[in-house]
């Protein structure tokens, strides 16, 4: 109680004047470097410069590093969120603060979230101080089956959110894809293929372009996809359309594919392990919510990794703009299906991993952020306890090197209703 | 915002449901006589559950939550003929004539009961004619109840019970009208029929809602309520007219059946519970007035995200908040959610369940209360693993009017118990065994104790761990 008093003041220091990174040494907790290897006891971490210079066990403590004393915690990379729309949405139903479709927009691939992404929105704040400092953020799809360019984001309490703009081009191929292309999978195929080829068209000749199908800002938006600069995010479910988002690359040689959700991935998991395709997909999809999910099961990514497919957990259209602080407790479960017969889980380090390092090296920044081996952002949370456990809470959050603040308005309610009843003014005047 | 999670909310609206009857359809079709108006519901549609047949078995060894607040460590349970025989300490004579489970490292906790399911009325695959839990058509529907859509086949019962260890829920109407209509409870047993799922004994419940959702459905169709004061209005006149009847009803010339008003003037003999959706503390306030104008009492607030700011009020009031751990910011009227809310509540003396209203987090209301309860402790409240399993077991039983059946591990009491595998506030922990009224329906070590519902029969993936 008394450490949580003293961070909630220190935090609020720290919203009035955010500090620069510094040189800090975080010591004597349990460390996790997030690449799937297991955690040390006693590492340290130090962070210079906004990274990470090293982490690990007889690490050297710098003469001017400010000293964190972890013994007893868990040191970790922060979270980072395989598939969100945090940012763009701060209440769902209120449409104005809604950003992730724009419905009625003449565009679709050209969309880009970069312009429309609020670090300042709540959720921001709320899945900060849960432990996420990174987050892929995808548009939805409005009219087209491209819903437009996402962006890898941080979650830090500054103004800047974007640690990557156009990382990736979004786009639905299972029911989704089907309605969006006008009522069949065979539209949205071709539609696809098509736009694709309009884009080479305009690629020939921009100031010439002239399409029946598209807008010119939309065909020049798919040519980084069609000639694989830029990934393309797939969202499919079911097994046969994996399958067809396979083949693609028969026409589309170039193209940089990932899957998003997956949920029948297990059942053609040698086919997507063979064609590299990378995967983020959703962790505890186990009904059939449509006929796209019928196989779906908790052991999907355990499956698929097995298989050798490169796997990451996301969270499309789970809450994904509010609740990436579930990926601590999907990735526990992920852990929990070791103890169930039949079931196939991962380990801990690999599900740590699923929600760390896995989704960065997916979104081709496993170099630059995602784990704590030297030189990667400086993106540090220390944790009460196991981060996966429903009971650990956290304690310190680092987005580059810069230690942010907890506080949220969650936070805010939650201490001016400690005690419901107002004193000797309404609460209004409790703050 | 999610995809899923919109479609949700336009569509079922945010769930709450709900008219109880009384304690209905037994399986002899016991007719109370209490009040002859009571008669025409109590044996319509009754239950026709029967108890699968159980052995008698011994858990020793376990660490015990007993739904009621108490730890028992190194414990033993003891079930036979369906019913809870005998709890205790490792001191508790074992039978010679049982099965015996060594239950060392495990534990155990009565049967996970949520108040607040869409299973069967919103069930997978959630295909448009599969949308079978609002009568959104007008406002005022008392006359439906939801069991009249529940489809037995949704394959999320079978995932309620294997992974989440289900044992009872009520099945709610949604909430897009005031009067959403009666709620049912059932026992999480596969079945062919509804009837035969049917809690016996249970009372029925009312779904009632306050809030956006009654207001949006109608309000854009340029219909009654289009405000919150036109809801309370609304509401108000309906409860004018279901006294009305009610009093008639008792005289020389009782007016023709109305079904509608057959469940209200239930509730307001006290024999039906009210489930009411509501979200913020002023209107939750708004709505325990309403209750006290016509002398009825509300059992529970669903969703209720602002419990926490009236904890006070709805201690004294006795009226249980059924929320979410963490749900938030998904609409207006959940914009001051906070994770604190149920330990805040418990603070206060007020009663917490945690409910899903979901077909996931109903596999995992065990992992909602721990969270809940961590952030509880957090900020200072002392709560123990026990009480958090309350919040899932007793107290939601009680708000259903089944307390004294089911939902602690009281000796006399449906055998309707969960074996976990680990402690059931860790992440880590899944069931392992489940057991209603005696009879094993899920072992996870035994395939054939996994059910199937026919949707799933001949599918991919069919009799998967899911």
């Amino acid at each position: 109680m008394k450490r949580l008093a003293t961070l909630f003041l220190s935090s609020i220091a720290l919203a009035v004047a955010p500090a620069a990174a510094e040189t800090v040494a975080i010591t004597g907790g349990k460390l996790v470097v997030g690449d799937g290897s297991a955690p040390v006891e006693g590492g340290t971490v130090i962070l210079r410069n906004g990274r990470v210079v090293a982490a690990g066990s007889n690490i050297a403590i710098p003469a001017n590093a400010r000293r964190i004393d972890a013994a007893g915690k868990w040191v970790t990379p922060g979270i980072f969120a395989g598939f969100s729309r945090v940012g763009l949405v701060e209440v769902g139903a209120v449409r104005a603060t809604n950003d992730t479709r724009a419905a009625d927009s003449v565009f679709s691939a050209a969309l880009d979230v970069q312009y429309a992404v609020n670090p300042f929105a709540a959720p921001v704040a709320v899945n900060r101080a849960a432990g996420v400092t990174r987050a892929v953020v995808s548009p939805s799809t409005g009219k087209s089956i491209f819903g437009g360019y996402g962006a890898i984001v941080d979650l830090g309490q500054d103004s800047n959110p974007i640690t990557q703009a156009r990382a990736f081009q979004f786009v639905e191929l299972g029911e989704t894809g089907h309605r969006r292309a006008g009522g069949s999978r065979a539209a949205a195929h071709i539609l696809f293929r098509a736009m694709l080829n309009e884009a080479r068209t305009y690629a020939r000749n921009p100031a010439l372009f002239d399409s029946d199908m598209m807008k010119a800002s939309d065909a020049k938006a798919l040519l980084p996809v069609l000639n694989g600069k830029t990934r393309l995010l797939v969202h499919a479910n079911s097994a046969n359309d994996i399958l067809k988002v396979i083949e693609l690359r028969k026409d589309f040689p170039a193209l940089k594919l990932v899957l998003v959700g997956a949920n029948e991935g297990w059942r053609v998991a040698n086919s997507i392990a063979a064609s590299k395709i990378p995967v983020l997909a959703s962790a505890l999809s186990d009904l059939p919510y449509s006929f796209e999910d019928l196989s779906a099961t908790q052991s999907n990514i355990g499956r698929m990794k097995k298989a050798g497919v490169q796997v990451a957990i996301g969270m499309i259209n789970d809450r994904d703009a509010h609740q990436l602080r579930y990926s601590m407790q999907y990735a526990g479960n992920l852990v929990a299906l070791n103890n169930v017969p039949r079931a196939t889980g991962l380990s801990w380090d690999e599900a740590f991993a699923a929600i760390s390092s896995k989704p960065a090296e997916i979104m081709g920044m496993g170099g630059k952020l995602g784990s704590l081996k030297a030189g990667r952002q400086g993106d540090v949370v220390i944790w009460t306890g196991d981060p996966l456990e429903l009971s650990t809470q956290v304690e310190r959050v680092f987005i580059d090197g810069v230690e942010q603040s907890l506080s949220n308005r969650q936070q805010r309610l939650r201490d001016r209703y400690r005690t419901p009843q107002p004193g000797n003014l309404p609460k209004a005047y409790d703050r | 915002m999610d995809v899923k999670n919109m479609l949700a909310v336009a569509a079922a609206g945010a769930l709450v449901s709900g008219c109880a009857a009384t304690a209905a359809e037994t399986e002899t079709a016991t007719v109370s006589t209490s009040s002859a108006s009571k008669s025409a519901s109590k044996i319509a549609f009754p239950s026709t559950y029967k108890a699968y047949p159980s052995e008698k078995t011994v858990i020793t060894g376990v660490t015990i939550f007993d739904g009621e607040g108490q730890r028992i460590d190194n414990g033993v349970v003891i079930m036979s003929a369906g019913k809870i025989l005998s709890v205790g300490g490792p001191e508790t004579a074992v039978p010679t004539d049982s099965i015996v489970i060594d239950g060392t490292g495990k534990f155990v906790t009565p049967g996970i009961i949520d108040v607040h399911s869409h299973l069967g009325d919103y069930p997978t695959p959630s295909v448009a004619a599969h949308s079978d839990g609002n009568e959104a058509t007008s406002p005022v529907t008392p006359e439906v109840w939801a069991e009249h859509s529940v489809w037995p086949q949704d394959p999320g019962f079978s995932r309620a019970l294997a992974n989440g260890g289900i044992t009872a829920l009520q099945i709610l109407p949604g909430s897009a009208n005031l009067f959403g209509g009666r709620a049912v409870t059932l026992k999480n047993v596969p079945a062919r029929t509804v009837q035969a799922m049917k809690f016996p004994n249970a009372p029925y419940g009312m779904k009632m809602a306050c809030g956006e959702n009654p207001k949006r459905v109608y309000g854009n169709r340029n219909r009654k309520p289009a405000t919150r004061m036109g809801s309370l209005a609304l509401t108000r006149q309906t409860w004018v007219n279901a006294q009305d009847y009610r009093k008639k009803r008792k005289g020389a010339k009782p007016p023709k059946r109305n079904l509608a008003m057959d469940t209200l003037a239930g509730v307001l003999d006290g024999d039906i519970l009210v489930h009411n959706h509501c979200y913020r503390a002023d209107e939750l306030n708004q709505i325990i007035d309403m209750s006290k104008e016509f002398g009825y009492k509300v059992t529970a607030f669903h969703h209720a995200v602002e419990s926490y700011k009236i904890a006070d009020i709805l201690a004294k009031e006795g009226i249980c908040s059924a929320i979410w751990a963490d749900w938030w910011g998904f609409k207006m009227e959940a914009y001051d959610a906070i994770p604190e809310n149920a330990a805040l509540l418990q603070q206060a003396g007020a009663c917490v369940i945690i409910h899903s209203d979901d077909e996931n987090q109903i596999q995992r209301l065990n992992q909602e209360a721990s969270k809940a309860l961590a952030d509880g402790r957090a900020m200072g409240i002392e709560i123990s693993d026990a009480q958090a399993i309350q919040w899932i077991t007793y107290n939601p039983a009680k708000a259903m009017g089944i307390a004294d059946q089911t939902g602690s591990l009281k000796p006399g009491k449906m055998a309707d118990l969960v074996l976990w595998n680990d402690n059931p506030l860790s992440v880590y922990a899944r069931p392992e065994k489940v057991w209603i009224d005696g009879a094993m329906l899920f072992d996870a070590n035994d395939p054939a104790r996994r059910p199937v519902s026919d949707f799933e029969l001949g599918q991919p993936g069919e009799g998967d761990v899911k």
